[in-house]
């Protein structure tokens, strides 16, 4: 034990340490509102639990559980939610190929890559790859993704409770999952691509809501995305 | 309509497995290869598309018809909160009371 947190003393590991603390606790808040948005969207509070120990990606969780909410199929459910989970393997190769050749990679043994598979979300991406050392990247991801799983699902178990307890329409809680979105949303904002995509793919879901199934317009929003081709 | 439990049981494990396939392909399968620059641009671009539409549909529609309601006042004090970036606890809250007052007026 002592030798584990026998780094604690550099100021450099310091630093990364309460940073992913600090965003992990950040994070359980966010955990909380899924939870409360999930069970008043109809699922248990044993799925909703299932979900955040399993799925483990935000934007993911909450777009299957507001489709499933509006009354969507789960399969238009399950779709918008493995589009929005497609950027996890963009954030793989770049944790990958930040660490390679290094005995200080992500890549150890095996068994502990595929531990490291399901914590490579927003998150532990960002903080890794704001470190300049490898060794330093290593000790960002870990203690992010350790932290901010259990916050994460610390938070969810807990709105979950707290959604079966009360009424969430009457407290208004059915604008959490909105809420929610905004706040995910505004970091894609900032570059013009971004912009463009969002309101491209916003027009397209609204002016196809009426005529496809539920859910379904979240789809067709993906197309949105080939606003990318030309630079 | 809700789904049968056992239904979104099913989901939630298929969307588990996908969900976890997607993030090792990324750091184990393909390792240090890169995607081309134009797939790796139009992937980082799913979110803004996606979020975006997910924002309008739970604020203007109910089903498959298009409504205005007191979600409204939710959706504009929420964006105001965000740009401003309030914390999301109190982005919910304050867009969760603006909804919950024109509710009850």
């Amino acid at each position: 034990m002592r030798r584990l947190f026998a780094p604690l003393t550099e100021p450099a590991v310091r630093r990364v340490v309460v940073a992913s603390l600090t965003l992990s606790g950040a994070v359980g808040v966010f955990g909380l509102s899924f939870g409360v948005a999930s069970v008043s969207a109809g699922a248990s509070v044993w799925q909703t639990s299932a979900l955040s120990l399993f799925v483990f990606t935000g934007a993911s969780q909450f777009s299957a559980m507001s489709v499933v909410g509006a009354g969507g199929s789960l399969w238009a459910a399950f779709g918008g939610a493995v589009l929005l989970a497609a950027r996890n393997l963009v954030y793989g190769l770049a944790l990958s190929s930040s660490a390679a050749d290094t005995k200080y990679s992500l890549a150890g043994s095996l068994s502990r890559r595929l531990i490291a598979s399901h914590f490579v979300i927003d998150e532990t991406t960002a903080l890794a790859l704001a470190q300049d050392s490898p060794r330093l990247r290593k000790i960002a991801f870990w203690t992010t993704g350790l932290a901010l799983f259990s916050f994460w699902n610390i938070g969810t178990l807990i709105g979950a409770l707290l959604g079966t307890a009360i009424d969430p329409k009457q407290f208004g809680l059915d604008i959490a999952f909105p809420a929610a979105f905004i706040v995910m949303l505004v970091p894609h904002l900032r570059t013009r691509l971004g912009k463009q995509a969002a309101a491209l793919g916003g027009a397209l879901c609204l002016v196809s809501i009426s005529f496809v199934p539920i859910g379904v317009p979240i789809l067709i929003a993906a197309a949105a995305v080939f606003v990318g081709l030309r630079k | 309509m809700q789904p049968a439990p056992e239904h979104l049981w099913l989901m939630i494990a298929a969307l588990g497995v996908s969900a976890y396939a997607l993030k090792m392909c990324g750091l184990i399968v393909l390792g240090s290869h890169r995607l081309p620059q134009v797939v790796d641009r139009c992937l980082g671009l799913i979110p803004a598309a996606l979020l975006a539409a997910l924002v309008l549909k739970d604020t203007f529609s109910i089903g498959q018809v298009l409504a205005v309601d007191a979600r409204v006042a939710g959706f504009a004090v929420a964006v105001i909160a965000a740009w401003r970036r309030a914390p999301l606890i109190v982005v919910v809250v304050l867009a969760a009371a603006a909804t919950a007052l024109v509710r009850a007026m």
